[in-house]
């Protein structure tokens, strides 16, 4: 079982050999099944949507098309679109990386510990992405009256004289909006840390140990991140997906649409035409661009994790 | 030094760990007592608000804790629930088999396709990935017009099916396990090749069990997913009706339901939080029996 380092990333596949149907055979009985439903029920649907980008769509007539209008649109006659984009932004690259490394950080050290434990502190960690809808109990926390739990606290220590509108105050609803995406942000990416931590071969510590491994940090760097490559790729595609769809957990913290629009983001501008404006080709346009941001992130992180350890 | 080790619960396969100060270790575990009071505490405040009866909630000033635990907010939730014409069980049955039959299908599924994908060579093999990458990242809003378009073409309106399937389409478990076949050595695969083993056997007898914790992994996410679908858009008859759905009608009624909403909500955690345990405790158990590989 014991696999070199350096053979893991570069593959030798098991040959298929030539393109006789007999050799091919089992790549398409394993593919078959999949690859029906995820094109009738996946891919046909994003496509149509793409077509929709180009064409005025009000869900009652036939889509008409309109060729880039709606993507000038966005750009030269849409302030809210520009609002909702630089929200984006800024929610993606805050609450992307540190959600990212988060994820890793507190797999790594759950592995670190004994059976009951781990299993324990995994299931705490995941636990708000487990419990699903629970923003409800964030807006008792945080919310803007005296009875609020933050505000009553700090009421009674009288740090503050009158209750701060936590989720309605464009000073602070944007940090709550954070803390909220952070605490949620231990997801599918954590759970493949987790389950790829254990699938770790164990042989290859003790050998860095004798060559001079010192510290934790040397043996995550040389010998634990260049065997989690395939793990990290999925954990960043589960970030990107995450990170620049952030709009739910605004939606129901700070109200739809949020103050003078400081917490509107892409997500929810689709949902605002797709679903409240009947504008679906123009929903659709919005859906398109937030696609093309998120694959040329993807595009940048493949590039720059392949580099890890090496 | 080693006693105090074990007091942190810190041992690592029963052996010494490698590398490791004791300062480090403390700091770790002092940081990570710290953040799993805050990961936990919403999820107590929840349990915590199902527990109070009505003059707490609106106690001033609010509380974090319950002076007097009443479960009179699962009483009305049942109450409510046994005034329903359709009969309660018959949601439950709906949710379970939706969620148990589709993350069985799916798992079965999705690790077929993600054989091929990560181990076997074939044409358009790098582009069939790149795909299923970008399928993730595109967004389901502006989607779901075709998505129902096509459903309703296919008569699976008010069929369970219609919950199931585009679960079944979804490329997110077909990249996890491909992610994990990655890492299985070639050489394991071709010496069973060599031994006359063909390509249906060496994915059932070699593969899945080495990507074990792939798919235990997979089935919580699936199972999570299926149980949390409503089915709204695509379900109007009453008897196929998902329970988050009709629990959801129940809690919707204000902030004088503020305690039964958290009854429900903590009602429908627990066939999650039990799936996660289960299979969470079977990951642990596969590498204590294989030990140190």
């Amino acid at each position: 079982m014991g696999v070199p380092v350096t053979t893991v990333g570069t593959k030798k596949n098991i040959k298929v050999q030539r393109t006789s149907l007999k050799k091919n055979m089992p790549v398409l009985v394993f593919l078959a099944p999949f690859s029906v439903l995820f094109f009738v029920f996946t891919l046909l649907p994003i496509i149509s949507s793409i077509f929709l980008s180009f064409t005025y769509f009000n869900m009652l007539e036939f889509p008409r098309f309109i060729g880039f209008t709606n993507y000038i649109r966005m750009f030269f006659d849409d302030d809210v679109f520009l609002i909702a984009l630089r929200n984006t932004l800024i929610f993606a690259f805050i609450t992307g990386p540190i959600g990212y490394v988060m994820s890793f950080l507190f797999a790594w050290f759950i592995n670190e510990f004994r059976r009951w434990l781990r299993s324990l502190l995994t299931l705490i960690f995941y636990a708000p992405t487990l419990a699903g809808n629970v923003y409800f109990i964030w807006v008792f926390i945080f919310s803007g009256d005296a009875y609020g739990l933050i505000n009553s606290t700090l009421l009674k220590l009288n740090f503050i004289k009158e209750p701060i509108q936590w989720l309605t105050d464009t000073r602070y609803n944007f940090a709550v909006v954070v803390i909220v995406i952070l605490w949620l942000s231990m997801g599918a990416g954590f759970l493949a840390f987790v389950a790829g931590l254990k699938s770790l071969d164990h042989t290859l510590f003790e050998s860095a140990a004798i060559d001079g491994v010192k510290n934790r940090f040397q043996e995550l760097w040389y010998i634990t991140l260049p065997q989690m490559g395939p793990q990290l790729l999925f954990g960043a595609v589960m970030s990107i997906a995450g990170a620049f769809a952030v709009g739910y957990e605004s939606m129901s913290l700070t109200g739809f649409p949020s103050t003078d629009y400081s917490t509107h983001t892409l997500v929810l501008h689709i949902l605002d035409f797709g679903n409240v404006r009947f504008e679906m080709g123009y929903a659709s346009a919005v859906a398109v661009f937030l696609f093309a941001m998120m694959i040329l992130t993807w595009w940048i992180i493949s590039n720059t994790l392949g580099k890890i350890g090496k | 030094m080693k006693a105090e080790m074990r007091l942190f619960g810190l041992r690592y396969n029963k052996k010494p760990r490698l590398n490791r100060s004791l300062s480090g270790t403390v700091v770790i575990f002092v940081f990570l007592m710290f953040m799993s009071i805050f990961m936990v505490l919403p999820l107590v405040y929840t349990i915590v608000t199902s527990l109070k009866p009505i003059n707490e909630i609106f106690l001033y000033p609010p509380r974090f804790f319950v002076r007097r635990p009443t479960i009179d907010n699962f009483i009305m939730m049942v109450q409510i629930v046994q005034d329903m014409w359709v009969p309660f069980e018959r949601y439950l049955f709906n949710s379970l088999f939706v969620s148990v039959i589709g993350t069985g299908l799916y798992v079965m599924v999705a690790s077929m396709a993600a054989y091929p994908l990560s181990k076997l060579k074939f044409k358009y093999a790098s582009i069939y990935y790149q795909i299923i990458v970008w399928a993730i990242l595109f967004r389901p809003e502006v989607t779901r017009i075709p998505q129902y378009v096509i459903i309703a073409k296919l008569g699976l309106v008010n069929t369970y099916w219609s919950i199931i399937l585009p679960v079944l389409a979804s490329s997110f478990g077909v990249f996890l396990m491909r992610q994990f076949m990655l890492t299985i050595p070639d050489e394991v695969l071709e010496a069973a090749q060599i031994d006359g083993a063909n390509q249906y056997t060496v994915f059932i007898k070699i593969v899945m069990p080495m990507v074990k914790p792939a798919w235990l992994t997979l089935i919580i996410f699936t199972f999570q997913q299926l149980w949390n679908s409503t089915g709204s858009q695509y379900i109007y008859d009453e008897t196929v009706k998902m329970l988050p759905t009709v629990l959801q009608q129940i809690a919707s009624g204000g902030i004088a339901r503020a305690g039964v909403g958290a009854a429900v909500a903590l009602i429908l955690m627990i066939p999650p939080i039990a799936v996660f345990i289960i299979s969470q405790s079977s990951v642990m158990e596969t590498m204590a029996q294989s030990g140190i590989k």
